[in-house]
Formats: structure tokens, sequence, C-alpha cells
């Protein structure tokens, strides 16, 4: 067999005898699996950019969807919330619940004391764990002088890091015999073995490491500049030397700062923060008060380190070992994030939800279809069936097809201009927000429309008309019930594309913090892409997540939209 | 089908012309400014949640957009506060007497430190506001001072001292209030460094804001949009490019990022407030006088806003990332607030 009638072979061409024809045929057959492949490989390209852009919106989502609570013991004392027996609900309400909270943290880790220590302790929890216990209250206020366990809602750090963002916490066994030199306070820790020095040789490499980098830059100066940085390279030959000597000397001791991973002792249920650190000793300041002085045996005490320096995380030593603690105590409960779902916003990220963004959404799309649908389908039968073809209606149709294609934030302009200045409907209302995203999508659904009323074979309406129906029953009898499935499609479509929008709504004020989840069409509401919007662009780490989820939600909604459009066509559909 | 279609357009059409006699407004309405949105929006639920009653509302237009809502009038249906991350112009004071917005009460709510910031695995860099202006305008002078198009690629191009990367900063776009800051407070103090442009300062003070004005364009300089988390997501990525944005994002990123000392001053956040920090701005929030006891809970608001629950040092604001004001600018704040002692717009420019 000839190399030619194998290629022919491998395309699965029909053997032609004239050689001529023959290699016109392989052609011919060549460029239609070359267009083919064309075709899989740029779906294969944007399938994989899709897989990567969901992959990661929803890894960045799943934390959000989850919530971290404090199951503690909460002694609500009678004294502290209604000293006066009274159980109105005005009482109950504006108790200070904050101070109730507090006390139940300091008797879940006490002997907390100093400023500092103990505000870092309260930050632990969130400024919402205060409001549970309120409604809580109020709802049964039998629960008042009994102590009750209850999960309280962490702060977003806290949350975080016991998400796994912030630093891992490794324990190391240990082999002396342990002797703390007090309970409170800075206290040094004296070991019989040499348990610290693994640690001492890490820190003195990483010093000699930087000493070495330090060199390098000095040097990298004095070749590239001149006389002005001078200066600077000494100092900086001189921080190297520093370091080095360091190095050098194995017995010096060495100065633990937040540039390097953390190291803690846990002895005696208490928790000493190395400061200073030799290959016997260690001294700190102490951040969870030890029980006793009493020496601690071999195995009984651990070296505790936060691998993630200090400087490089948004919790610091103190709250790390105070979740710690909580955590291996089994206080820390992980729930599903109900509240992401139930509340309305909030500039604190834990507390933050986007019930009043759906609830906007949903206001602001039902008087868009309310508006739209109607006048969009009825708009479509006139030109479509009964106007005359003019110039007039030529002139209405290229404007309907212009003004599909103008940029969204102009209705957002056209909307101020009109419905809030002229007719002084109200800001922020999801009625404008409805109104101008109609004005949006109103020409496409007129579009989609008239080409589903297009579609309707014209046998049916001459069928009609001559069994002696009148136009207008042939058309709203026969004809538009055919067309429906298209135009249920169309106007979905529609719809998605208003539930993404956000440049418009801008101008009319839906663009806004608003806590309360809205109630009417008239209150002031924002939409699920204008809170993806405003919390995108908030400084705490927290609300990164929250975007991430709340995208996830959009897309949900949008994909059941489309869903519906595609099971709609499918059900109805007629093929003649 | 076509029945219900009917219904619900009817209904539609029906609420629209009742909304136009919507009751009594009961919520407080503010925009302006999205950097002090998000200190604004944390007083706004503080102040909705010791209330009981409802959250004031705050927009986020732009400082700008916000005072051209605020100056449309007075009145139930226009906003009541606008958040400023700047002073408030001459011609906007002027437009808002014209549309007879008379009594405006000015309170300056903190401090904003304006950060260039890094990576933390890039290689520290520490400038001047001359380096800045030296790095990023458009013309620069030459050795005889004559303006010349921006020779400089790289940082040691502009100091020797400085590291031999490529300059690459990442900002706001021309339409943020931050972009006008970074202009004042940075190229316009550090072109009055240079000799030949403090001389042309005195002959020609119009050619002379046209040199700080203008950014160069050749890609030095790259904008990176209004939102500052896409600033830090950039520099996270590329350790050799700077960032400019609000120092509550470097407070909230510190992990990631650090902040370079301007003239040897770090941002960090006892530095900005006591001044020795040179890259701050004020961030003021406007009120319309007539419609305190109009509107209900405003001075009730204000009163919140300007608390040492709030405002004060270990205030809920300062936690947000909000740098407070010195004990006696505090002082004197909270005495405006307490008295609604309107601005006289003599001062302003």
């Amino acid at each position: 067999m000839s190399e030619r009638a194998a290629t022919a072979k491998a395309l699965d061409v029909p053997r032609v005898k004239d050689p001529k024809k023959a290699a016109l045929l392989r052609a011919r057959y060549r460029a239609e699996a070359r267009y083919r492949s064309y075709g899989v490989i740029s779906l294969a390209i944007s399938t994989a950019f899709l897989i990567a852009l969901m992959s990661n919106i929803m890894m960045t989502a799943w934390p959000a969807f989850w919530s971290h609570y404090l199951v503690i013991d909460v002694p609500l004392k009678a004294e502290s919330i209604d000293p006066e027996n009274t159980r109105t609900q005005d009482v109950l309400r504006s108790a200070d619940y904050m101070a109730v909270v507090r006390t139940a943290l300091d008797e879940a880790i006490p002997g907390i004391e100093g400023r500092v220590a103990r505000k870092q302790l309260r930050e632990v929890l969130s400024s919402g764990a205060a409001d549970d216990v309120r409604s809580l209250v109020l709802a049964d206020p039998g629960l008042i002088g009994k102590t009750v366990k209850l999960p309280l809602l962490l702060s977003d750090d806290a949350d975080l890091f016991m998400k796994g963002v912030g630093t891992r916490v490794e324990r190391t066994a240990t082999r002396g015999i342990a002797n703390p030199s007090a309970t409170a306070g800075e206290a040094t820790i004296l070991t019989s073995g040499d348990d610290f020095a693994p640690l001492l040789t890490e820190i003195k490499k990483k010093a000699a490491e930087r000493a070495a980098a330090l060199r390098q830059q000095a040097d990298r100066f004095e070749v590239h500049s001149g006389q002005g940085a001078h200066d600077s390279v000494a100092q900086l030959r001189a921080e190297a030397d520093e370091l080095q000597k360091r190095y050098d000397s194995p017995d010096f001791e060495e100065v633990l700062d937040s540039s390097v991973p953390s190291v803690l002792i846990e002895i005696n249920d208490g928790l000493v923060k190395a400061a200073r650190i030799t290959g016997r000793a260690v001294t700190g300041d102490v951040l969870i008060p030890l029980k006793s002085t009493d020496p601690a045996q071999a195995g009984a005490w651990r070296i505790v380190t936060y691998t993630t320096p200090e400087s490089s995380r948004a919790v610091g030593d103190r709250k790390v070992a105070f979740l710690d603690r909580f955590a291996n105590a089994g206080m820390i409960e992980k729930t599903f994030n109900w509240r992401f779902f139930s509340s309305g916003d909030s500039r604190e990220p834990e507390l933050a939800g986007i019930r009043g963004a759906i609830v906007g959404s949903v206001l602001t799309l039902f008087v868009t279809l309310g508006l739209c649908l109607p006048i969009g389908v009825m708009a479509a039968i006139y030109l479509e069936e009964f106007a005359p073809k003019n110039r007039f209606t030529d002139f209405i149709e290229i404007n309907i097809n212009n003004l599909a294609a103008v940029p969204s934030i102009v209705f957002g302009l056209l909307g101020l201009a009109v419905f809030l200045n002229f007719f002084g409907l109200p800001r922020s209302a999801p009625l404008v927000g409805g109104l101008v995203l109609a004005l949006l999508v109103l020409p496409t659904i007129i579009i989609s429309a008239r080409a589903a009323l297009r579609a309707v074979p014209p046998s049916i309406r001459e069928g009609a008309l001559g069994i002696g129906a009148s136009k207008q029953q042939a058309i709203f009898h026969h004809v538009l019930p055919l067309a429906t499935p298209g135009i249920m499609t169309g106007s979905i479509i529609g719809m998605a594309h208003a539930l993404g929008e956000t440049a418009p709504l801008l101008m009319i004020g839906m663009v806004a913090f608003i806590v309360d989840v809205p109630k009417s069409l008239t209150e002031a509401a924002t939409v699920l892409p204008v809170q993806i919007y405003l919390w995108s662009d908030l400084p705490e780490v927290a609300f990164k997540y929250k975007t991430a989820a709340a995208i996830v939600v959009l897309l949900v909604l949008l994909f059941l939209m489309n869903g519906a459009a595609i099971w709609l066509r499918r059900r109805f559909e007629r093929r003649w | 089908m076509n029945k219900s279609i009917t219904r619900t357009a009817v209904l539609a059409v029906a609420v629209s012309s009742f909304a136009g006699v919507a009751a009594a407004r009961d919520q407080i309405r503010i925009v302006g400014s999205s950097t002090v949105y998000t200190f604004t929006t944390a007083v706004a639920e503080q102040f909705g949640k010791a209330n009981g009653g409802k959250t004031p509302i705050v927009e986020s237009t732009g400082t700008g957009g916000g005072m051209k809502i605020f100056c449309e009038g007075v009145g139930e249906n226009k906003a009541d506060a606008t958040n400023a991350s700047r002073r408030i112009k001459k011609s906007e004071f002027e437009m808002c007497e014209k549309n007879g917005v008379k009594d405006i009460v000015e309170i300056k709510v903190g401090i904003d430190g304006l950060t260039i910031a890094q990576s933390k695995q890039g290689s520290a860099i520490k400038l001047t506001r001359k380096q800045v202006f030296q790095a990023l305008a458009e013309q620069v002078p030459d050795k005889d001072g004559k303006l010349i198009a921006n020779p400089n690629k790289t940082w040691s191009d502009v100091d020797p001292s400085l590291p031999n990367i490529k300059i690459e900063i990442l900002g706001p776009p021309p339409t943020s209030g931050t972009r006008d800051s970074f202009h004042e407070l940075f190229m316009e103090k550090g072109a009055e460094e240079l000799d030949s442009l403090k001389a042309l300062k005195k002959d020609d003070a119009k050619a002379f804001e046209k040199v700080w004005k203008s950014i160069r364009k050749d890609g030095a300089y790259v904008e990176a949009g209004e939102n500052d988390n896409v600033i830090v997501q950039k520099l996270e990525a590329n350790k050799n490019a700077l960032g400019i944005f609000g120092f509550s994002f470097l407070e909230e990123n510190a992990a990631k990022l650090k902040g370079a000392p301007i003239e040897g001053v770090e941002p960090t956040y006892d530095n900005i407030s006591s001044g020795k920090y040179k890259g701050a701005r004020d961030l003021y929030i406007y009120i319309k006088k007539a419609h305190i006891g109009v509107i209900p809970g405003l001075d009730k608001f204000v009163a919140e806003y300007v608390s040492d629950k709030a405002l004060g040092t270990d205030g809920y604001l300062a936690d947000k990332g909000l740098v407070a004001l010195p004990k006696e600018a505090l002082d004197k704040v909270k005495k405006t607030a307490s008295g609604m002692e309107p601005l006289t717009g003599d001062d302003l420019h």
C-alpha cells in the first residue's frame, strides 16, 4: 500500500481513480478534519478556563458557608440583666449583654490580667455574640437566673484562624524536667534536658542566612551606585556582621521577635511565650497563667510553635493561644452559616448576610417582569402582526434594535432624570430599580418575542382565518400560544441579564449599605451584584470569602433561571 | 396565562402611582466617598442597633458624585449628609448655596494615611516625596531645569541609593478621590522640592500645576481601578511592584504587605495620628443643618459619630483602620458637632 493510500484511509476518503480528483478530495477532507479539531481545541480551552474560574470561586467561597462558635457556660444573672425584676421587654432589650458575655469569657479562661490581654480575649468573640444572647433572653425571659451553655459567634479573624487561615500550631514532646519561675508576669523556664537546643540552632541558622542576604545586597549597592550609597552599605555590612557573630557563638542568647515563628511553652495548664532563648532556658511573658511553679516531668510539658511569624498573620500570638486552648478543650463548634442567608448587610464580616440583597433582587425583578412581559409582548404582537409596514414602523424597529445595544449606565441616567427628579419616586427603591431594568430588557424581549411570533408557520394563521376567525382571534387563540415557549425563553434570558446588572443602579442610589431587609417596593434595597461589588471593596480579609460566596449564590440563581428557560423550551416547543 | 400577566401589569402600575405619595422619611440618607463609606457604614450599623430603629442608608457614590447629590437642595427626598475624602471645594459650596443648602456643618472624622506599599517578599524600599515625583511625573526637569519627558526606567535611575528594579506603581484612576489626594500629598510636595520647579511655581503657577497633576502614561503607573483589594492582590503576585492605597487596607493586609517609609517615617497608626507621616489626609462628613429635627435621629447619629466610642483612639472606627484625630482636634470637632456650627466658606478654595 502506498503512503498516499494510507492517509486516504486515515481520513476515510472514498477512493477515486483519477489522481487529480483524489488529491482535491483529500484536501477537502483534510480541511474538514482541521476545522473540527479547531472546534474541539477551542472548546477544550474554554472549558479549562471555566473550570479554573469556577473552582477558584468555589474554593474561596467554601469557608464563608461555615462559621465557628465558642460554646461556653453563660451565666444569665438577674442582677446584670434585669436588676429590678421588671421583666419588661424594654429593660431586657437595653441590658448590657456584652458585659454578660465578657463575664462568661473571663470564667472560661480565668486569671487573664491587664487591659491589653483582656481586650484580646474579648476580641475572640464577635459583637454579634451579645446580640444573639439578647434575642435568646427576649424570646425566653425564664432563662434569667440560670447558667446556660450557649454558642457564641467568633469574630472574623478568629473564625478565619479556625478555618486554617493564619498559622499552623505544632507541638513537640520534651525530654527534660522543667522548672517554671513564676505563674504570671514574666517567667523563666529551666529544663534539665537540652530541649531548646534544636530551636536555637534553627534560629541561628536563619540569622546566618539573613546575614548572607544582607551582604549580597550591600555588594550589589556598592557596584551599582557611587558615593551616595556609602552610608547605607556600611549600615548593611554592620547589620550582617552582628547577625554572623550571633551565629558563630552557639551559647549566645537569642531574642525572638515577631519576624520568626513564635515559640511557646505549655506547662502546668499555662502558656509562656518565649522572648529569649538559650539551650536550656526560655524567658518570656505568661500568656495564660500557670497553675503552680511545680516542676513538670518530661512529657508533661510541651513546646508549641506557631509556624507563621506573628508579623505575617492577622491574629496575634495571644489570640492564637486562647483559640488553641478553646479548640483543644473541644469548646469550638463548626456549623453551617445560616446567618449568611438570613440576615442583611453588616460591616462585620461574620455578621454580614445576603438576605437583603436577595429580597431586593426579587422585588426588583418582580417589577421588571411585571412591566416588561406585557408591554414587550403586546408591542411585539402589534409590530409583527398589525402594524403597517412603512417608514415610521421601520424607524421604530431600528430604534428598538439600537436600544438593545445602548450601554446600561445610560438607562441609569434616564432613570435618575425621569423617575427620581421628574416623578419624585424614592431613591434606592426596588420600584425604581425595576423600572430602569425594565427599560433595559424591554428591547431584548420585544426582539425575541417578534422572532418567536415569526417562527409560527403561516399555515396556522391562514387555517384560522380560513375557518372564519378574525385576525385578532387567529393571533390570540392560535399564534400566540404556539409562540409562548420562545417568548418565555427570551424573557427569562432578559431577566437573567437584569439580575446581573449594577451600573444603572448606581445612579438611582441602589449601590448602598442597607442593613434592613426591604419589605415593600418603596423601601430602600440593594441587589445581589451590587452587594458583591460593595463587599469586594472592603478592607477586611474575611469579606473576600463573603464576596466569593455571594458570587456563588448569584451564579446558582442565574443557572436556575437559564435552566428554566431551557426546560420550558424543551417542554413546550413544537416542531413543524 | 394572559389574564395573570395583565393583572401583574395593572398591579405594578398601581403601585408605581401610589409611590409618589410615600410616607414621611424616617431613615437617614448619606451619600459620598467610597473611602469614608467603610467608616460611616460602621457608625450607621451601631446607630441602628443601639436605637432599634431603621439603620441609615449609606451610598457609595464617590466624593464628587456625593457633593452633587448633597447640593441638590433641601427637602425630604434629598440626602442628609455626604462623605468626603477631601474638603468641600469653594465651587461646590457655592453650588450648595445656590440650591438653597445654606447651613452645612463640616465634621472632620479622622485621618487616612495614603500609603505606598509593597509585598513583604520584595526588597525593602524607602522613598521621599521628591523621588515619588521623579518616578511618576510625566515631565521632569533635566540637569538644566528644562522639562523633558520622564526618562527614569528603574528606581536606581531616580536615585542611586534605590534598588535597581523597574518602576511599577499600581494606583487609583483619575476619577477617585484617593488619586486627587495622592497628587496633592505626594506629587505637588515632591515637585516643590526641585529647585527649577519651585522657580516655575513662582513664575507660572498654572504651568506648575500642570506638571504635578500629570502622571506618566508609559506603563510605569498602572491604573488598577477603584477597588483597592485588586491592588492588594496584584502586589501579592508581583513582588517588585508598589501600590498606592489607604492605610486601612495596609493594616488589614499587614500579613502580606509592608508600607514604604516616606522621608524615613513608616506609615504606622501613631505616625499618621501625630502628623509625622507626610502622606496623610483628613476625612470629612458634611451635614445639612436644615435637616436636623426634620429627619428623625439625624442629631443622634451625628452624636454617635463623634462619640469616643466611635472616634476615640480605642473606638470601633480605629478597629476599622481610621486613624483618630489628636485630642485637641477631636475636642474641636465635638464642639462643632454639638453646637451644629455651620461652615462659613471663607477659607475654602
